[in-house]
Formats: C-alpha cells, sequence, structure tokens
C-alpha cells in the first residue's frame, strides 16, 4: 500500500520479496520488531514455568505441565537439568534475541534513517542478511531443546569448567556466533548511515538524542562482541575439539578424572563474557534512553533539557563501559587489588546515568505535560529506571558485594534496570511510533490499561527479589526451599510467581491492541504527536525511499514552544 | 534452634567483620532511600505543576544547565567518600590482608558436585599431600597415603567444626566446576575455583550452627550443595578434633 | 536491486568517505577486537603456564618462514592488481589479481602439509595448551584466508561484467584493505607462535 506511488516506475515487486527479504529499512525493522517481541514473549513463557518451581517447588506445573516430555518432567514436576535450561535459556533469549533485537534491530532500523532523513540505511542488502542471520541464530537456539541432553543448562553466562562439561551448550554458542555476527553486521551499518547518509543540514549536533543513543549502542556492539565471539570459539574449541582453554590441570569430575591436557583458566572466559557483557547492558539501556527522550521532549512541549550533557553523558558511558567489566568478578577470585580499581571505574560510570537521568527530569520543569501513553511509560521509566541504578550501588562497592553478589539482590537490581527500565521504554515506543508504522493508532483506553497492569505487576515481581537478597538468598536454585536461611523469604517467591502469571495477562491488551489497531485503528494523520523530528516530515507509513524529496534541516532536533511561533512545535525541516 | 538465626532481614551477624558489612549495607540503603524519596518528591511535584493546561503554554528557554550538575558532584561525592573511607579499607582488612597461620585455625576446603569436603591437618598441623589421581568414594579429597603428614589428615563432608575466639584460615579450592562458599551469618562470600587456591579467613563471635551455601551455579544439584559450620567453645572444639579418626584410617586398626 | 542503488548513488557521502569505505574499516576494527582477544588469551595463558614449548623446536620455522613470503608477495599483487584497476588497465588487472588469489591457495596449501605433519605425529588441538593456541590461531587465520579468496574471487568473475561499474574499482580497494588485515595477522601470529 506504500508503494503506490513509486511502484509506478519500479517493477510491481513479488510479495516474498516486499515483505520476506526485503532490503526495505521499515520492512526489516518491522521484522525485527515482531520477531524480537516474539523471543521476549517465548523467554517470559519460559519464565512463567520456572517460576512455578520457584513458588512451588516440587509440585507439577498445572495446565502445561502434562504437554512437557517426560524426560525433562516427569508427572509435570521439573527436572532439576530442565530447571537450570530454562534459566539459562531465558537469560540468554531476553537478552540477545529479545531486548537487542528490539532495541537496535527493530527501533533503530526503522527510525534512525527516518530521523536523520535519509532514504534508507547504508547497506540494504547487508541489513536483510543482518537479520536472517539473526532468525537462524534464534532458531538454532530454540531447536537446542530438542536436542539430545536438552538445552544449555550453565546460565546464560555458561562459566566453565560447568559450561565445558555440560549438555547443551555447543548449540548456545554456536547459535551465539550467528547472534553476534548478525550484532555486527548491524553495528558496521548503523554507523556508516549515521555518519554518511544524514540529510543536509542535519549535523551532528542536530541529531534527536535517539540517533546518538543508536550511534553509540553500536560501536559499543562493533567493539564489545568480537571479543565474546572469541571467547565463545574457544569454548567450542574445548568442547568439541577436547582443548583446556577454560580446563585447569587436575579436575575430577564426580570422581573420574577428565581426560584432557590442562593448562588453561576458568577465569578467562570471565574476563572475556564480562568484557562484552557489560556494555551490553548500556547496549540494552542506551535506545531506551533515546526512546523516553524523544517521548519526554514531545510531550512536554518543550527543549529537551541539557541536550549537550545528554550526549556527553552517553559517550562518556560508552568509553567508560568499557573499564568496569570485572566488577562483576569481585569474588570470582582475581587479585583482591585488582577490585578496587574497578571499583572506582564502576562508580565513576554512574555519574552520567545520574547526569542523564537528571535531565531527563528537569526537562519537565516549565513544561506542558501531555499525558499521552507513550508519555505514561516515559515517565514510568524515570523513577523505576532509577531504583534499578540506585540498587546498583550496594553491588557496585566490593564490601557489601560480598554478602549480595549472586543472590536475589542481583536480579531484582538488573531486572529493575532492563525491565522495568528498558522495556518499559521500548513498549513505550511502540505507542509512540505506532502511527508511523501503521498510519494507524493504538487505542488509548487499552494503552492505559495495558501500562497501569504492566508497570504493577514488574515492581510485584522484582521488588521482593530485594527483600530477599538481603535475607541471603542464592540465584539460581532448583529448589529455594532446601536451604534453611532461605525458607523464611520463601512466600516472597510466591509473590513474585503471581504477579508474573499477572503481567502475562497484563500484555494481552497490548496484543490485541497492536494487532487490533493495525488493520482497524483509527486513522491518524501525518504528524498525530505535533512532533519536530524528521521522521514526521514524511507520510505514514513512509514510501519506499521515504522522502519526496530530500529533506533540509534548518534547526535542532527539540524546537517545541518557540516563542512568536505560529504553532508551538518548529519542525527541523521547515524554513521560516 | 538455627531457625531463629533466619528471618526477613539480614541473618544474625556472626563473625568480626560482619557488623562493617551491615554498616555499609545499612548507610547505602538508608541514602538510597533519602534521595529516592526527595526525588519522587519533587518528580511528582512537576508532574502536578506543570501538567498541560489551556492557555498554559511551556517555555522554551532552558536555565540552570550549570545547576543541573549539582546532583552529579553530590553522587560523585558521596560515591568517592564510600570508596575511600568505607570500600576500600574494609575490603583490604576482609580480603586482602589475612591473619597469621599461628594464630588461626588452617584448614581446607574443597568445593565438589555437590558438596564441601573439609580438610583438617590432623595432629602433626601438616597437609598431606593430594593428588587428583587418587580420589575415590572412600578418599574423597584423593590424601597420598605414601605421605607420612596424610596419615593424620582429617576430612568431614559438609560439617565445618572451628573454635570460637580465633579466627580460621582456609584455603579454598574446587575438584570441578566454579562453586561460591557462603556464610550468611559471617557475610563471607568466596568463589570456588578448580586450579587455584583462594584464601579465606573470618573469625566466628557467637558459638552455633550456621548454614554454608553455595552461591554460584554449580549444576542440576546446585540447590542442595549446602553444609554447616559448627562453631564451638574453645574446649569444646579441642574435644571434637580429638574425636575424629584419620581420613585415611578410619576403623584406627 | 534498484533501492540498493538508490541508496549508493543517490547521495553523496556526509563525511567524504564513501560508504563502502568507512564499512570496511569498522569492520576491520571488529576484527582486530577479535584477533587482540586471541592474543590476549595467548598471553594470559603463556604467562600462567609452568613451561611453554619452544615454537622454534616443535614447529617447522622453514615452511612459516615461506609462507609469510608467500603473504606478503599477495599483498604486493594485490597492491598492483587495485593500481591496475584504476588505471583501467583490464589484463594486468586479471593477471594481478589471479595472481593473489593464487599466492592464497600456495599458503593454505603449505598450511596443511604442515597441519598434516602435526597430525602425522598424533598431535591435535587437544595434546597441550601451546597447540590448542596454534591450532586455533592459525586455524581461525586460515578461515579469514578462504574468506579473502573467495572475495577476490568473486571480484576476479565480476570483472568481466562490472568493470565499468562505478563502485567496481572501490570494491577492489575494500578487498585489498581486507586482504592486508589478514597479512597483518599473520605477520603478529608468526612471531608469537614460532620464534618467541
Amino acid at each position: 500500500m506504500a508503494d503506490k506511488k513509486h511502484s509506478d516506475h519500479h517493477q510491481e515487486q513479488h510479495w516474498v520479496w516486499k515483505y520476506v527479504f526485503s532490503v526495505d529499512h521499515k520492512v526489516i525493522g518491522l521484522q525485527y520488531l515482531i520477531t524480537s517481541f516474539l523471543f521476549l514473549l517465548f523467554g517470559f513463557g519460559l519464565l512463567m514455568l520456572l517460576r512455578w518451581q520457584l513458588a512451588y517447588p516440587g509440585q507439577p506445573v498445572p495446565l502445561f505441565g502434562r504437554f512437557l516430555p517426560e524426560a525433562l518432567a516427569p508427572g509435570g514436576v521439573l527436572m532439576p537439568h530442565f530447571y537450570n535450561a530454562l534459566g539459562a535459556m531465558h537469560g540468554t533469549i531476553m537478552v540477545f534475541l529479545g531486548m537487542v533485537p528490539l532495541g537496535v534491530g527493530g527501533y533503530g532500523n526503522y527510525i534512525l534513517p527516518l530521523q536523520i532523513g535519509a532514504p534508507d540505511m547504508a547497506f540494504p542488502r547487508l541489513n536483510m542478511m543482518s537479520y536472517w542471520v539473526y532468525v537462524v541464530g534464534g532458531i538454532l537456539m530454540l531447536s537446542s531443546f530438542f536436542i539430545p541432553g536438552g538445552a544449555a543448562q550453565s546460565g546464560w553466562t555458561s562459566y566453565p569448567p560447568l559450561a565445558d562439561i555440560s549438555p547443551g551448550q555447543t548449540m548456545w554458542l554456536v547459535a551465539m556466533i550467528f547472534v553476534i555476527t548478525s550484532s555486527l553486521l548491524g553495528s558496521i551499518n548503523f554507523i556508516v548511515t549515521t555518519l554518511n547518509m544524514r540529510a543536509q543540514g542535519m549535523t551532528l549536533s542536530k541529531m534527536p538524542i535517539f540517533v546518538w543513543g543508536q550511534l553509540v549502542t553500536a560501536v559499543l556492539l562493533l567493539l564489545a562482541f568480537p571479543p565474546l565471539e572469541a571467547a565463545a570459539v574457544l569454548q567450542v574449541m574445548d568442547r568439541v575439539f577436547g582443548t583446556s582453554f577454560y580446563l585447569p590441570t587436575g579436575l575430577v569430575i564426580f570422581g573420574q578424572t577428565l581426560d584432557v591436557s590442562g593448562g588453561g583458566h576458568p577465569l578467562l572466559w570471565q574476563h572475556l563474557f564480562w568484557f562484552l557483557a557489560h556494555p551490553e547492558v548500556y547496549v540494552l539501556i542506551l535506545p531506551a534512553i533515546g526512546i523516553v527522550a524523544e517521548i519526554i521532549a514531545n510531550n512536554t512541549r518543550k527543549p529537551l533539557f541539557g541536550y549537550k550533557e545528554i550526549v556527553a553523558s552517553m559517550l562518556f558511558l560508552g568509553v567508560m563501559s568499557f573499564l568496569v567489566w570485572a566488577h562483576h568478578m569481585y569474588l570470582a577470585g582475581m587479585s583482591s587489588k585488582l577490585s578496587n580499581f574497578f571499583l572506582v571505574t564502576t562508580l565513576i560510570i554512574s555519574v552520567p546515568s545520574v547526569a542523564i537521568l537528571t535531565c531527563l527530569i528537569l526537562s519537565l520543569r516549565g513544561a506542558s505535560i501531555r499525558y499521552s501513553v507513550p508519555m505514561l511509560f516515559a515517565l514510568a521509566f524515570l523513577p523505576l529506571f532509577g531504583i534499578g541504578g540506585l540498587t546498583g550501588l550496594p553491588l557496585g562497592l566490593t564490601t557489601t558485594d560480598i554478602y549480595l553478589h549472586d543472590t536475589y539482590y542481583v536480579i531484582g537490581h538488573f531486572h529493575y534496570v532492563v525491565v522495568t527500565g528498558s522495556l518499559i521504554a521500548l513498549m513505550g515506543g511502540v505507542y509512540y511510533w505506532f502511527p508511523k508504522w501503521f498510519g494507524r493508532r493504538m487505542d488509548d483506553f487499552w494503552g492505559k490499561v495495558h501500562f497501569w497492569g504492566t508497570v504493577i505487576t514488574m515492581n510485584g515481581i522484582f521488588f521482593p527479589m530485594f527483600i530477599q537478597g538481603l535475607a541471603g538468598v542464592q540465584r539460581r536454585l532448583y529448589d529455594p526451599t532446601a536451604q534453611a536461611h532461605n525458607l523464611p523469604t520463601q512466600p516472597l517467591n510466591v509473590v513474585s510467581s503471581v504477579f508474573a502469571w499477572l503481567l502475562f495477562l497484563a500484555q494481552i491488551p497490548f496484543i490485541w491492541n497492536f494487532f487490533y489497531s493495525m488493520f482497524k485503528g483509527k486513522k491518524s494523520e501525518e504528524n498525530p504527536w505535533k512532533a519536530t523530528t524528521l521522521e514526521w516530515a514524511c507520510p505514514s507509513p513512509p514510501p519506499h525511499g521515504n522522502f519526496e524529496t530530500p529533506p533540509k534541516v534548518y534547526r535542532g532536533p527539540y524546537e517545541y514552544s518557540v516563542p512568536g511561533a505560529k504553532t508551538d512545535w518548529t519542525p527541523q525541516h521547515v524554513e521560516t | 534452634m538455627t531457625e531463629s538465626n533466619y528471618g526477613w532481614g539480614l541473618p544474625t551477624a556472626a563473625s568480626t567483620f560482619a557488623k562493617e558489612i551491615d554498616f555499609g549495607i545499612y548507610l547505602i540503603h538508608a541514602a538510597m532511600f533519602a534521595i529516592f524519596i526527595l526525588w519522587g518528591i519533587f518528580f511528582v511535584y512537576l508532574l502536578i505543576r506543570y501538567r498541560a493546561r489551556p492557555g498554559v503554554a511551556a517555555k522554551h528557554e532552558e536555565h540552570g544547565i550549570l545547576a543541573s550538575l549539582i546532583p552529579d558532584f553530590i553522587v560523585l561525592a558521596f560515591e568517592l567518600c564510600l570508596i575511600f573511607l568505607y570500600a576500600i579499607p574494609s575490603w583490604s582488612r576482609i580480603k586482602v590482608e589475612t591473619p597469621g597461620a599461628q594464630d588461626s585455625l588452617t584448614v581446607e576446603v574443597t568445593a565438589e558436585q555437590f558438596a564441601w569436603d573439609i580438610h583438617y591437618p590432623g595432629p602433626d598441623g601438616k597437609f598431606g599431600r593430594r593428588d587428583p589421581a587418587l580420589v575415590h568414594a572412600s578418599n574423597v579429597l584423593g590424601l597420598d597415603p605414601n605421605d607420612p603428614s596424610a596419615l593424620d589428615d582429617i576430612v568431614t563432608v559438609n560439617e565445618m567444626h572451628i573454635p570460637l575466639g580465633r579466627p580460621t584460615l582456609m584455603g579454598l579450592t574446587s575438584k570441578d566446576v566454579i562453586h561460591s562458599f557462603f556464610v550468611p551469618d559471617f557475610r563471607i562470600k568466596q568463589d570456588a575455583v578448580p586450579g587455584m587456591r583462594i584464601p579465606v579467613w573470618f573469625e566466628p563471635t557467637k558459638t552455633g550452627k550456621f548454614e554454608i551455601g553455595c552461591a554460584q551455579l554449580c549444576g542440576f544439584g546446585h540447590a542442595l550443595m549446602r553444609g554447616d559450620v559448627f562453631v564451638h567453645a574453645p574446649k569444646e572444639f579441642e574435644n571434637w578434633l580429638v574425636d575424629q579418626k584419620p581420613a585415611l584410617n578410619p576403623t584406627g586398626k | 536491486m534498484s533501492s540498493t542503488a538508490h541508496a549508493e548513488h543517490l547521495q553523496e557521502p556526509v563525511t567524504g568517505i564513501p560508504n563502502g569505505k568507512l564499512g570496511i574499516w569498522l569492520f576491520l576494527a571488529s576484527e582486530v577486537m577479535l584477533f587482540s582477544t586471541l592474543f590476549t588469551t595467548y598471553i594470559i595463558l603463556r604467562v600462567a603456564a609452568p613451561e611453554w614449548p619452544r615454537g622454534w623446536e616443535v614447529l617447522n620455522v622453514p615452511l612459516a618462514m615461506t609462507n609469510t613470503f608467500v603473504l606478503i608477495t599477495s599483498s604486493v599483487t594485490m597492491v598492483l592488481a587495485y593500481a591496475k584497476a584504476v588505471t583501467r588497465e583490464k589484463a594486468a588487472f586479471n593477471k594481478y589479481l589471479g595472481l593473489t588469489i593464487a599466492l592464497g591457495f600456495v599458503f593454505l596449501g603449505i598450511k596443511a602439509i604442515e597441519y598434516g605433519a602435526k597430525f602425522e605425529h598424533r598431535i591435535a588441538p587437544s595434546t597441550s595448551i601451546f597447540y590448542a593456541i596454534y591450532f586455533t590461531t592459525t586455524g581461525l587465520h586460515g578461515l579469514h584466508v578462504i574468506g579473502g579468496i573467495i572475495a577476490n574471487s568473486v571480484l576476479l568473475w565480476l570483472s568481466n561484467k562490472q568493470w565499468d561499474h562505478p563502485l567496481f574499482v572501490g570494491r577492489i580497494e575494500y578487498a585489498g584493505l581486507y586482504w592486508h588485515f589478514v597479512d597483518i595477522v599473520w605477520i603478529f601470529l608468526f612471531p608469537a607462535l614460532y620464534l618467541l
């Protein structure tokens, strides 16, 4: 439908090329968006199973239990190795197949070229390839549930030697190599597009915060993922060719001496893994901050407070994120003195995050706040991400981390950052850009139902984890009642689980609203939010090639309520 | 008896440095609450004060960029204080400086899937040689019977007995995968890494039974990997030690 | 396909660096991270090892020396192929690019002889941590050589049809940059494994 005008001079494309193997960044963006939401839903499904075991250990899973194979869940009761597989796959799928492809592949692909006034990505075919490599990686990851021995079960962090000797891990590694390759190709594309394809007048200092977020994210992906790729290759070597990169000499597994040469080191993996995985945190959060910044600027009807400060903070975060990785390893056995170095860098990196949050809040001062559905999500992001950030403090401090490390406190902390932080923002983005994608609007009432349902249940899941963590409950326990110190807070596991299942119910209005509005929603005008950025300067949905004529940019991205202007928004591309 | 150790908050503080760690946890949480509440009040005020009202336009100018840096600097100053006045000194007391071996009880703790093997040197005060090739169901640590100092060594599984009143200094390692030695009441946690011997110490301040958990995913039995530390009065501990049979000669023939 | 042309032609790159060139440099940056990780691994494991075999005693230095020479020569022929593409001398271009590809195969052949000799002595990656590193790094480098050969062969094949395509010379340049990178990696690998 979008192609009407252009298809006159392009020859009519077969639907396979138009919707499946398309090279158009908008189609690829939506493919990423929908695929990654499906992965998020699947990863969430794994979690709901897992939470049953935590709330009611040893009891058969109701409803779904009977569909589970006997080998994994005899009589519907999860086996410990299946529980561990659920945990590992939940983490992996949510992070690598859900959040990153959603924030970068989905939003980045669709919105970034539009916001800088480009007709497409710099390398459209490479873009398509990134998507399909990601799909292959995702399918391999899912198929690992069906291979003998089951899926990977050593946590999403895959620490050897356990990961070297556990079943399912090889498939995990191969799938990861695909996913990493996809991200690498994508990040090259994003950087080149942002640097080279900007419209006339779109200088770096006029780029929306969202674009800055994507640019820094792409650099992080480009430089942080190769070490993990190398680490994964070494683990594949260990598992397939019998090398000992991560295996020291003299391992005895269940009374049997392990027949390997030895001479490797288990901590090597941890260093390589966290060298990626800490920048990865910012890969998860920067696109979200970008979305929040766009929504806040638009709904406060005033320029974003401290544009330069936010951009500088993002760049600083990007650089610093390569210098903090070992704060995950205070207790891993590395030199205790080295910990002090990472302690200092870790607390330094919290400052730019505080600065960004401060700017976003101060943007509300003097505003005229429209409480639209996307704005609700963006506003909820601020305090909830704040909780995530604050609870990082006792974990980042070496001394308090001795007690809190590897407890539920950690799980609460990073879920506040990634779920009530990033995911909330990414959901808000759907409501904000839906009119752009489909030319229709999502229903406000069901949007608000979704919002309140989601925010309340998410807090219900994750807040109890802080209390459990303070009581000393460790992570990744198949049976939370096996140890005396975990018993008093066991009722909180039931609370978390019930809220997790309610969170699923809260997503039903969202899913329904999304698909219903796609076809039957209220028709939207071209610029329904009265926004200033370039993505609203072309038809919705944009035709092939995006802009009728290449746009020209005259001013910064957030010129709202300019004194003397006729309207309270002055778009970037309008000459006055 | 031990049930009372564990509740909804932090468990009993039963080691010399537990109070120091608790101080940090309480201090940071107090600061976190203060920041969050102040900040929340300001946030809600902004949300109400600047809601969209007909006829009231948003203000275009932005001012006070420098003032917005104040929270950043307050946070930075607070964190620098935490680092240099609290974290680094206390970390070095707990994790870097270890008490002298002559004033302490020395034990070797070896983690395995899914148990804790505690190795005492026996009356001669010397740990016997261990060889992974000799590990067997009846010799979990692979003690070498040809080494004279191994003959009187004592090995317990999942039960660690220690005296009150002096530090326990342990060498922590693992036979197979990474585990993590965690005694909530002592506020001590340290990963046990195969191929490494990591020194860990603590000094109990209470007698009783305290739970050891594993804090690092170590396989399907991770949840069941638990043990107990029994802290005895010094005299009782000596009695317990005398009653133990050497690991290589359990019948005492 | 039309959209590709659309994106690549219609717009002048803002930075003045063509998209392809910027892209290949970014790709090489990620490759540098990949190989530096492997080098770091090598250093860490070597420092931690109680003993380390002397590379020149257990590995075949003359063969590796020859291979170094082969790769450096192939870098030279790659540069000449690019020069001929710029000066529009098609026959000479074909000759030099073909030579580059052939030298790539020679490198792989010599590598295969080296590997074969090791396997004959029942030496595999699992033999020791030294051989684990030797096989992994040289193997991964070998895969990169194969990748380069494939890229160069595709360009050689395309040169018949796309000789006058406006982006063709650029593509030769990018393939050249990659090929030089593969060469440089070997120049680091050779002393690290064989001579130090």
